[in-house]
């Protein structure tokens, strides 16, 4: 019998997912002095292209017709997987490494499918999101190994249900430094401001988005559907970190969880107002960073 | 509780130190360290009014005094940033808490009087000794050279606040005015170098000048 309180969590992701682009756009339109998309723009745009049919380039193979199937798929189980409230649908000791790898996984198809289209920029845009994510990677997984570490599990559900304000107390620091490692990794990841700007159609600085250019119809809606999710999935880490959700009872830490998710869309969306995007060969520095400050977090939770 | 936040407030600010390339943003962030650490002797020590006379001297030395006299020199020199360090910056970032972990297990085996207020303080303090003399070896330019060396006396200093449980107040100033002295002959030996060189890169200054 699946219980209704675990399977809500993966419909939530799936249903709210592309909500946190629309608040992304709304708060730099605010911030910009325009009024911007509606807050379901993102919603008309998977259905315009989910009723559109696909053109597919004779030069690629079964490849690229699999890959925005496999990203979806990949990722719609990383969202059974992390979990907002206190249990979710797939949920055993080591499932991090599953999820972790399942996003590795999306992100091979993706850049294997940006290949198989012999585009030169599509190459380009794959090599370097292989090569920031090589750097994003690590970092992700110290991070998740120091909450390992402090709350003694190995499953995220049980690890973010013992992130108790004691923990908070006692290990200020340490949680700190996760969250601010994880909040450049939601960044880098999910290609929003600092390192790649998700705005600028110009081939020789997009990242995410120069992989997907010959991809069209429902493809397409597929990959921008798997990229909300992803986002939204990362978000989801931060605020379990940041906020010791766990010790409230069932329903009310899934809907705080909930609204928190959506501020830290608010959050992206006042970085990408305030920042200017990076330089490419600073991109690796601020990666460094976020696995100097996780490693710095695991040398302290290892202190105690 | 507010002395391990100091502590971590020193690593932050030596990761910065290690990652930066500007150097008034260097400067800045060690200036920063220095009034967070003349703050340190207050939470760590019973009050005393000769402890409060040294924590507000130190905090304006090495808040105050030690940044506008490097700014100044900055500008004179007008050299602005260190482009390529003989360790990449990324690489010194990541190099940060391996040291850090080495410092860590160093003090756990080091015989020590009993009685540290907290944990983190050795090996933070070992730490910021470190990254000191880490950013002299590993920057060209005479700037950092100065700034390594002022996070090496920052780490010294929360070394002795550990340690030391009461030293004398005589040897403290004592201490502060070499410091000051170091910092304000340095500031003009390195207008010196430039006046003369053209620049103040020191793997440069063995070459003889043609």
């Amino acid at each position: 019998m699946i219980n209704l309180k675990e399977i809500f969590q993966p419909l939530a992701a799936m249903l709210l997912a592309p909500l946190l682009f629309g608040i992304i756009n709304r708060v730099k339109a605010f911030f910009a002095g325009r009024r911007g998309q509606p807050l379901l723009q993102s919603y008309y745009d998977l259905w315009k292209l989910l009723n559109k049919g696909a053109v597919y380039s004779t030069t690629t193979s079964w490849v690229f017709r699999a890959s925005p199937v496999v990203c979806l798929a990949a990722v719609v189980i990383v969202a059974c997987i992390i979990p907002l409230g206190a249990r979710n649908v797939i949920s055993f000791s080591g499932d991090f490494v599953l999820a972790v790898y399942l996003l590795g996984l999306m992100r091979f198809f993706m850049v294997i499918a940006a290949l198989d289209t012999g585009s030169s920029f599509e190459g380009m845009g794959a090599s370097r999101e292989v090569q920031f994510s090589m750097l994003a990677e690590p970092a992700l997984f110290i991070g998740l190994a120091v909450l390992a570490r402090l709350t003694s599990s190995l499953s995220l559900a049980q690890a973010f249900s013992s992130v108790t304000p004691q923990v908070w107390a006692s290990h200020c620091a340490t949680l700190l430094l996760v969250a601010a490692a994880f909040v450049i990794i939601l960044l880098a990841e999910n290609a929003r401001i600092p390192v790649d700007d998700p705005n600028t159609h110009l081939e020789l600085t997009m990242i995410h988005e120069v992989m997907v250019l010959d991809n069209s119809g429902p493809d397409f809606a597929f990959i921008m559907y798997a990229a909300a999710i992803k986002l939204w999935l990362f978000s989801v880490l931060l605020v379990r970190v940041l906020l010791p959700v766990g010790s409230m009872p069932g329903w009310a830490s899934v809907l705080v969880s909930i609204t928190a998710v959506l501020l830290i869309a608010v959050l992206v969306g006042i970085v990408e107002s305030c920042m200017a995007r990076l330089r490419l060969i600073k991109v690796p520095h601020l990666l460094f960073s976020a696995a100097a400050l996780a490693i710095l977090a695991l040398v302290f939770a290892f202190r105690d | 509780m507010w002395t391990d936040i100091i502590m971590v407030l020193l690593t932050l600010t030596n990761m910065v130190a290690l990652g930066t390339s500007r150097i008034r943003a260097c400067i800045r962030i060690v200036a920063f360290q220095g009034v967070s650490l003349g703050l340190l002797p207050l939470l760590t020590h019973p009050f005393a009014p000769d402890l409060l006379i040294f924590a507000i001297l130190n905090t304006l030395l090495k808040g105050v005094v030690f940044p506008v006299i490097l700014v100044r020199t900055l500008r004179q020199l007008n050299v602005w940033k260190e482009e390529d360090p003989y360790v990449d910056y990324g690489l010194s970032l990541l190099a940060g808490p391996f040291v850090l972990a080495l410092s860590w297990w160093i003090s756990s085996r080091l015989p020590l009087p009993a009685a540290i207020s907290s944990s983190m303080l050795i090996p933070v303090a070992l730490f910021t000794l470190f990254v000191g003399f880490f950013l002299i070896v590993s920057r060209k330019k005479a700037l950092f050279q100065v700034l390594g060396y002022l996070v090496l006396e920052n780490g010294i200093y929360a070394f002795g606040v550990a340690v030391a449980f009461q030293q004398p107040l005589l040897i403290e100033l004592g201490i502060l005015l070499d410091v000051f002295v170091g910092v304000f002959v340095m500031g003009i030996a390195m207008f010196h170098i430039s006046r003369q060189f053209d620049h103040i890169d020191t793997d440069r200054l063995s070459s003889l000048r043609s």
